[in-house]
């Protein structure tokens, strides 16, 4: 089976759905409004042990808006665009703004700040919704996977998938946006097993451009790789080590220091980094830097949640914090201008003192490389950190053998503060891309309180 | 037929102009294509939230989401394809794409259509329009007004009211007819306290499948306490100890041990396919022998409870692992027809968007009969841990986490310090043999379970009665 779609075709209904949806919110009465139309397209096709497992295609569309009366506000969505749903849910929005309570802080961006352009920014790359396509490249993958290592004994399966999206962004200030992108994905997650055991490990490339993918072969290859390279793992003594983070673990790392930054959390006093503008908290070589207008990125946007154009900036420059993740709505709450953040950042790059793998293992010497982190215990307001962690242990500068069961603890603000070193192997596939990060322990005596530990 | 199924239809049939012959015939193009099973699942979910911070509510939502999943099984096989409005058109499409995945030339045949006659599990009314908007805002405030007047720490304080109502039909070409109507609540409170330069979080929620009427008077109140009271704890708290210690869990939520430990690594999907650690392990010894876990839908008005499971099969206590043997697994149609098993009711999906696999619904282990008090006793040197901010497991290896949000040391078999929040970590198939001591006080968690399994959300309820656990991991900072 095979479609070619298209789904920038929809973008004028689309846009003429916001349009109507507007103009019934402003007939119902309300002062101000902003609505966001998407339509998804997709197809998935799963590959377990070289056979179809799954065929699923999925189409769809759905609104939300927020309406204003006074300083009062309700929001309402709903997967049904037939007129009499467009009413309800408006309707609906209104309603709940009439039990809400007034809050000076509420409404729409600034009209002056809206995106004033839309620049290309290379979003939009479909290939057809090809099935046979699809099932080729998940077979492949898997195969391959099975093929490197003759302890890949089973397959939770190789998936590929393709979507198209269309997001059509508008506002009572006359501003319409309108992004259609696409992505294709392909993963595989394998299982290993020796007399020791099973171990499950996966591997995906993900990308706006199909041309850009990693080769399926590769893909299964390196899902392989990994997952064997887990096997027979062992339980390490307690203690304080160095630990080194894979680019994958240190993603989490960088929401986390996100989070702490955003408005919501500055506002709401729940931030580890509360009231932390303009000071200190990570080493002269520590970045955290925003691009959000880079071409073909997963992360890419020109306007934001709030219709305000995005624009490149630090969040930490050299180790000072310079800007918060605002909205107009936290920006407000704080008496700051919105930083184009309503809904999140875009393309975020945590840099530093940037060295080969291999170096940074050799600057190590002994201690834990985590590539695998599970589990909830991050708190957001006191930054205390106890995470569950699988890896490798590391002697003499060198990968020795895979562990498991480990946990690892401190606290995030002494653990910004110690990065010495990152990879240069930044992990480009999402919307946070970081290297390696090396975070060595705190020298004996007259170190921080805290340590990083891993218990065995 | 039973009056779900014409409330169902009611719903969601005869709004888009579809009969109940039009879905026959759309399960009979299924079925021609040789599925070994096809089926239709068609749902509405209304969902209302109210919002609170600063003293105000400051924010509600509303949303209405309907469609109509059409799935096509075929030995291992599975198409599946939605529909985001139900309408003739739509259902046609869905139908045709999801039947792609068969080979020419089968053909089956529909069963004649057997209605379920399951007994309601749950309440069936609509929460959202059982309660007035401005009663269901001075909810909100009583929880805020209530959390300042406990303590002057308080700095801050959310509420959020979550009302969801959800009808759902499921026609299948093996004669499964069954509707269901899911009422679900919660009423979540989190506070920020500080003192000095100290700040910390507390949190309590609660719900289930019932009216807000069923709540005690003092709902809100109650919650209000119970969030400051563990924020003050953690003011309190010192760092975790590192390291292998015995480990006493209080009675209730911590069952999220259970659901990671082996829940999760006894749904068929992972066993049928060799990928969990408990595959063909069925009749082994994998817990200690005081341990028995039931994994149960049928729980009066529980968040996991469901009356028909989105299969259309009835659920029902499975019994997982009885005095310490692995006696079954959760199973869906697919799974247990490719197993040679009976479906248990597990079968779920987040939405009609989803394709269904075998879930959880309320997971708990059967008290036993030792007095908490002298559990503690019995543990010289540990930690007593008591709320979990969440779990997470890797079924393959049976390594799992869960996260302590408020625990204790216990010195010389007495609750002492207040501790830092920890990971835990162990191994699902040996924790459960060091489990030592079994409580006689079995409580369910409050309702504010939510579970994710390949990206996909459902709620569930845990439940376990105090346990001593004679070595687990801990990840604190302590020497």
């Amino acid at each position: 089976m095979r479609q070619d779609v298209d789904i920038r075709q929809q973008e004028g209904e689309l846009t003429g759905l916001a349009e109507a949806i507007l103009r019934q919110a402003k007939r119902l009465g309300a002062d101000a409004a902003e609505v966001s139309v998407s339509e998804d397209i997709g197809l998935t096709v799963k590959v377990r042990k070289g056979e179809l497992e799954t065929l699923e295609f999925n189409a769809d569309r759905s609104f939300g808006i927020a309406v204003y009366d006074g300083q009062r506000k309700g929001s309402a969505s709903t997967s049904d665009s037939s007129e009499g749903a467009i009413k309800e849910t408006v309707a609906r929005a209104l309603g709940i703004a009439r039990h809400t309570q007034d809050d000076p802080c509420h409404g729409l961006a600034d009209a002056d700040l809206m995106a004033a352009r839309q620049p290309d920014l290379d979003l939009f790359h479909p290939a057809p919704l090809d099935t046979e396509a699809a099932l080729a490249a998940a077979q492949a993958c898997e195969a391959e996977g099975f093929a490197t290592d003759r302890r890949i004994v089973n397959s939770e399966g190789a998936e590929a998938a393709r979507s198209q999206s269309c997001v059509v962004y508008g506002n009572s200030h006359g501003f319409m946006g309108t992004a259609s992108t696409t992505s294709h994905s392909l993963s595989c997650v394998l299982i290993a097993e020796d007399g020791n055991g099973m171990q499950r490990d996966y591997w995906y490339t993900a990308h706006r451009n199909p041309e850009a993918l990693e080769a399926p072969e590769a893909v299964g290859r390196t899902a392989a790789e990994r997952t064997a390279a887990r096997l027979s793992p062992r339980k390490v003594a307690t203690g304080s080590t160095p630990v080194l983070f894979s680019p994958q673990a240190a993603r989490s790392l960088a929401g986390h220091v996100i989070g702490a930054l955003s408005g919501g959390a500055q506002y709401r006093k729940a931030s580890f980094l509360l009231d932390a503008l303009d000071t200190e908290v990570a080493g002269p070589h520590f970045h955290l830097v925003e691009q959000p207008l880079l071409p073909r990125r997963l992360g890419s946007a020109s306007f934001d949640g709030d219709g305000v154009a995005t624009a490149e900036k630090a969040f930490i420059d050299a180790g000072t914090v310079r800007n918060y993740v605002l909205s107009a709505y936290s920006g407000r709450r704080l008496g700051m201008p919105t930083t184009g953040n309503a809904g999140g950042v875009h393309n975020l790059f945590l840099k530093g003192r940037s060295k080969a793998f291999k170096a940074l293992l050799k600057d190590m010497d002994r201690g834990l490389y985590v590539t695998d982190l599970m589990g909830t215990g991050v708190n957001g307001v006191t930054g205390d950190y106890s995470q569950g962690a699988a890896g490798f242990w590391v002697e003499g500068g060198e990968i020795a053998y895979p562990v498991d069961e480990i946990t690892i603890a401190s606290n995030l603000k002494d653990m910004l503060r110690q990065v010495v070193a990152v990879g240069d192997d930044p992990d480009e596939r999402g919307n946070i891309i970081t290297p390696s990060v090396l975070i060595p322990p705190p020298p004996p005596p007259a170190g921080p309180s805290r340590y990083l530990k891993r218990c065995g | 037929m039973s009056p779900l199924i014409r409330e169902a239809e009611r719903t969601l049939l005869e709004p888009a102009g579809l009969s109940r012959q039009d879905a026959e015939r759309a399960l009979g193009r299924l079925a021609g294509a040789g599925a070994d099973l096809g089926e239709l699942f068609l749902q509405s979910r209304v969902s209302e939230s109210w919002a609170l911070e600063d003293g105000i509510v400051k924010d509600g939502s509303f949303s209405l989401d309907r469609g109509l999943g059409a799935r096509a099984l075929s030995g291992e096989k599975t198409g599946a394809a939605y529909a985001e409005d139900i309408r003739p058109e739509g259902l046609a499409n869905a139908v045709e794409a999801a039947r792609s995945i068969t080979r020419a030339g089968g053909q089956q045949q529909v069963r004649t259509l057997a209605p379920a006659n399951a007994s309601p599990v749950h309440d069936q009314g609509n929460p959202i329009a059982t309660l007035g908007e401005q009663d269901k805002v001075a909810l909100l405030e009583r929880a805020d007004q209530a959390a300042r007047r406990i303590d002057n720490r308080v700095q801050e304080v959310n509420v959020r009211l979550s009302l969801n109502f959800e009808t759902l039909l499921v026609m299948a070409t093996d004669g499964a007819w069954a509707a269901d109507v899911r009422p679900l609540v919660r009423l979540d409170v989190s506070v920020i306290v500080a003192e000095g330069q100290r700040r910390e979080r507390g949190f309590a929620g609660a719900g289930g499948r019932r009216p807000l009427s069923s709540f005690s008077h003092e709902w809100p109140e109650d919650l209000a306490k119970e969030a400051v009271r563990s924020a003050l704890v953690n003011l309190e708290a010192v760092d975790a100890p590192a390291g292998p210690l015995p480990v006493v869990l209080a009675p209730g939520w911590p069952g999220v041990l259970l659901h990671e430990a082996v829940g999760h690594g006894l749904e068929g999907d992972f066993n049928r396919k060799g990928s969990s650690a408990f595959a063909n392990r069925i009749g082994e010894q994998v817990a200690s022998t005081g341990c028995t876990v039931i994994d149960d839908g049928t729980l009066p008005d529980r968040r996991g409870s469901l009356t028909v499971d989105d299969e259309g099969t009835p659920t029902e206590p499975t019994v997982l692992i009885e005095n310490g043997i692995l006696k079954g697994y959760m199973q869906d149609k697919l799974n247990a027809r490719l197993m040679g098993a009976a479906a248990t009711g597990n079968g779920r999906r987040q939405s009609y968007a989803h394709q269904p696999m075998p879930r959880m619904t309320n997971t708990f282990m059967q008290p036993g009969d030792k007095d908490p008090a002298e559990i503690i006793a019995a543990c010289p040197k540990g930690v007593y841990a008591v709320n979990f901010g969440g779990g997470q497991v890797d079924i393959t290896s049976g390594r799992f986490v869960f996260s302590a949000t408020e625990a204790y040391l216990i010195e010389n078999g007495k609750v002492t310090r207040p501790i830092r929040g920890a990971t835990l970590i162990g191994n699902g198939p040996q924790v459960m043999t060091r489990v030592s001591m079994v409580g006689n006080d079995l409580r369910l968690d409050p309702g504010v379970g939510v579970c994710g399994k390949d990206g996909q959300s459902v709620p569930v309820g845990v439940g376990q009665p105090t346990l001593l656990v004679d070595e687990i991991t801990i990840g604190g900072t302590a020497g």
